[in-house]
């Protein structure tokens, strides 16, 4: 087997093990649908009463449920990068793993594959019912919209990549910090409302994270009808560098962890 | 200045009768990879926790295991042994000194070797929610066994997993655990194996049965084990050599025959005792 050949048998592995997981387990696979279903439906009547009062307020409220859906990639893709890794730890298995000739890479690489899964597993239905509910159909987005996800994954795997590192150097007593970083993005990134709502010594700070663009390309998606080419360029930048720093994190939380031997102490 | 163990290259001396074999061990078709004559060699090894380095887990320890051979890592609590494991892993990385295993340095190139390693220990657990089937199907595949099917129904037979295969690990007794933690530790067939305490909390018999497919194993494979037990009976029955720990420091080795005649003792459980307890080499017991 060559050694390309191996790494992908090695990665499948690990996607096998989290799918096996996934469908031995029925809370998990509604726990990846439900919470993007209530904040769906939440944001579209509000969407509906919003449509009632004028064309403008209706126009903003579409905004919104675009901005849920984005969101959700954003979040989900975090959540599921680090929940595969967090179900490393609670079944204190990493050792197990950290002993087979599975490489670093690989196993980041198997994690980012499964965020895709978990996110599709959850976005893909409630998209579906955003078109049947609301007519907002993110799908007609077309390219737009891979611009949109591409961008967004790539940051969710940034943030996931670093509270996974928190949580493999400092334990399981860490893990809130998975749930909780990414919404330290909510207000900079600008998700709900663009950037000039913010004061002008934080605008440098928001315009310096990737999903900024993000979310300023899709509001000029829906309310000017451009798809803004400058902006996800700038995204797409800003994310390589931000992936870069937290691969670099992650390793030095793992470099950490091998010094003070927290790998196979999996604990609080 | 620690002590700095220097083993006497001895001829292995397996001191285990042939116990009563249940399940053979089928012989693997393609011969041991040539390796150097002491799989498992430390050099100065030394961990230090701490700002300074003030709590010294593992204290310059030097030791080598010679190819075929087990040898048995003895200490009381808080002796270094897990630690040492550790570093013999690559989980944990040394302040000082080397552990080579196959001639890699597993702090830097352990990679290199990982493939013809595994290990069993109580601190680590296979995915509960996974079946015994699905977890070796993934640890066959992180370790990139050929022919794994049929090395899984090898496994299930030699150590009679055959009747829970396709039960979630989770539900499983603590002997059923054990014996499906092994069939882990040795999917790959490795030729150096790592055990830490691998009969803690087992009753006798399932104690028993384990030792004797480890022992089968050795024999089979020519494997090389490094075990790390609190159980004098079981170090007395396996292991060739015994490398005794207290503190992080390496205070006596040799056989467990040697052992017992040195400190002019009965049992391993004696020797334990007195070194334990700080007696010297055939001071009486109070």
């Amino acid at each position: 087997m060559s050694p390309l050949a191996a790494s992908l048998n090695r990665i499948f592995a690990l996607i096998l093990r989290y799918w096996y997981l996934l469908q031995s387990s029925w809370p998990r696979i509604v726990d990846l649908v439900y919470w993007p279903t209530v904040q769906m439906l939440m944001w579209g009547f509000l969407q509906v009463y919003l449509a009632g009062q004028s064309s403008t307020a209706a126009l903003v409220g579409a905004t919104f449920i675009g901005s849920v859906l984005l969101w959700d990639i954003l979040f989900r893709g975090q959540i599921g990068f680090s929940v595969s890794f967090l179900e490393e730890m609670w079944s204190r298995n990493l050792g197990n793993l950290m002993m087979t000739p599975l490489r670093v890479w690989e196993f980041l690489a198997a994690l980012m594959v499964m965020s895709v899964i978990r996110l599709a597993i959850g976005f893909v239905p409630v998209s579906l019912l955003a078109i049947a509910f609301f007519g907002f159909n993110l799908w007609g987005l077309g390219l737009a919209l891979a611009a949109f996800f591409a961008n967004l994954i790539v940051t969710s795997w940034s943030v996931g990549l670093v509270a996974s590192g928190v949580v493999l150097r400092n334990g399981l007593g860490a893990e809130a910090l998975v749930w909780s970083i990414p919404f330290l993005l909510l207000p900079l990134a600008c998700v709900y409302y663009p950037v000039e709502v913010l004061p002008a010594w934080l605008q440098p700070i928001s315009l310096a994270l990737p999903p900024t663009h993000v979310f300023e390309g899709m509001r000029a998606l829906i309310l000017e009808e451009r798809f803004d080419v400058g902006a996800m360029l700038w995204a797409a930048g800003l994310n390589a560098l931000f992936f870069l720093a937290a691969i670099l994190a992650f390793l030095a939380f793992l470099r950490a962890s091998r010094r003070a031997g927290s790998l196979l102490q999996v604990g609080e | 200045m620690p002590f700095v163990n220097r083993m006497q290259p001895e001829p292995p001396e397996p001191n285990a009768p042939d116990a009563p074999a249940p399940y053979a061990v089928a012989p693997h078709p393609i011969a041991p990879h040539p390796i150097a004559p002491h799989p498992i060699a430390v050099d100065g090894l030394t961990k230090a926790y701490g700002r300074s380095g003030e709590v010294l887990a593992v204290d310059h320890i030097s030791f080598k295991v010679p190819r075929g051979s087990v040898t048995g890592l003895l200490g009381g609590n808080g002796a270094g042994k897990t630690t040492t494991i550790a570093m013999l892993m690559g989980l944990l990385t040394p302040s000082a000194g080397s552990a080579r295993i196959l001639c890699a340095d597993m702090a830097h190139e352990r990679h290199r070797v990982l493939h013809r390693i595994n290990f069993e220990s109580p601190y680590v657990e296979m995915p509960m929610r996974l079946t015994v089937r699905q977890n070796l199907t993934i640890f066959g595949r992180l370790y990139g066994v050929e022919g794994l099917k049929a090395r899984i129904a090898e496994l299930a037979e030699e150590l009679a997993l055959a009747d829970f295969l396709d039960r979630p690990s989770g539900k499983l007794s603590a002997g059923q655990k054990t014996r499906v933690a092994l069939a882990k530790a040795m999917v790959n067939r490795p030729d150096v194996l790592l055990l830490d305490e691998p009969t803690a909390s087992l009753d006798p018999d399932t104690a028993d049965w384990v030792r004797s497919h480890l022992e089968r194993y050795r024999k089979a494979r020519g494997a090389t084990l490094l075990l790390a037990s609190h159980n004098m009976p079981e170090v007395e029955r396996l292991c060739d050599n015994v490398v005794m720990m207290k503190a992080g420091q390496i205070v006596d080795e040799g056989s467990p025959r040697q052992l017992i005649a040195r400190y002019g003792r009965h049992t391993m459980e004696d020797v334990f005792l007195d070194v334990a307890r700080g007696r010297r080499k055939g001071e009486a017991a109070p």
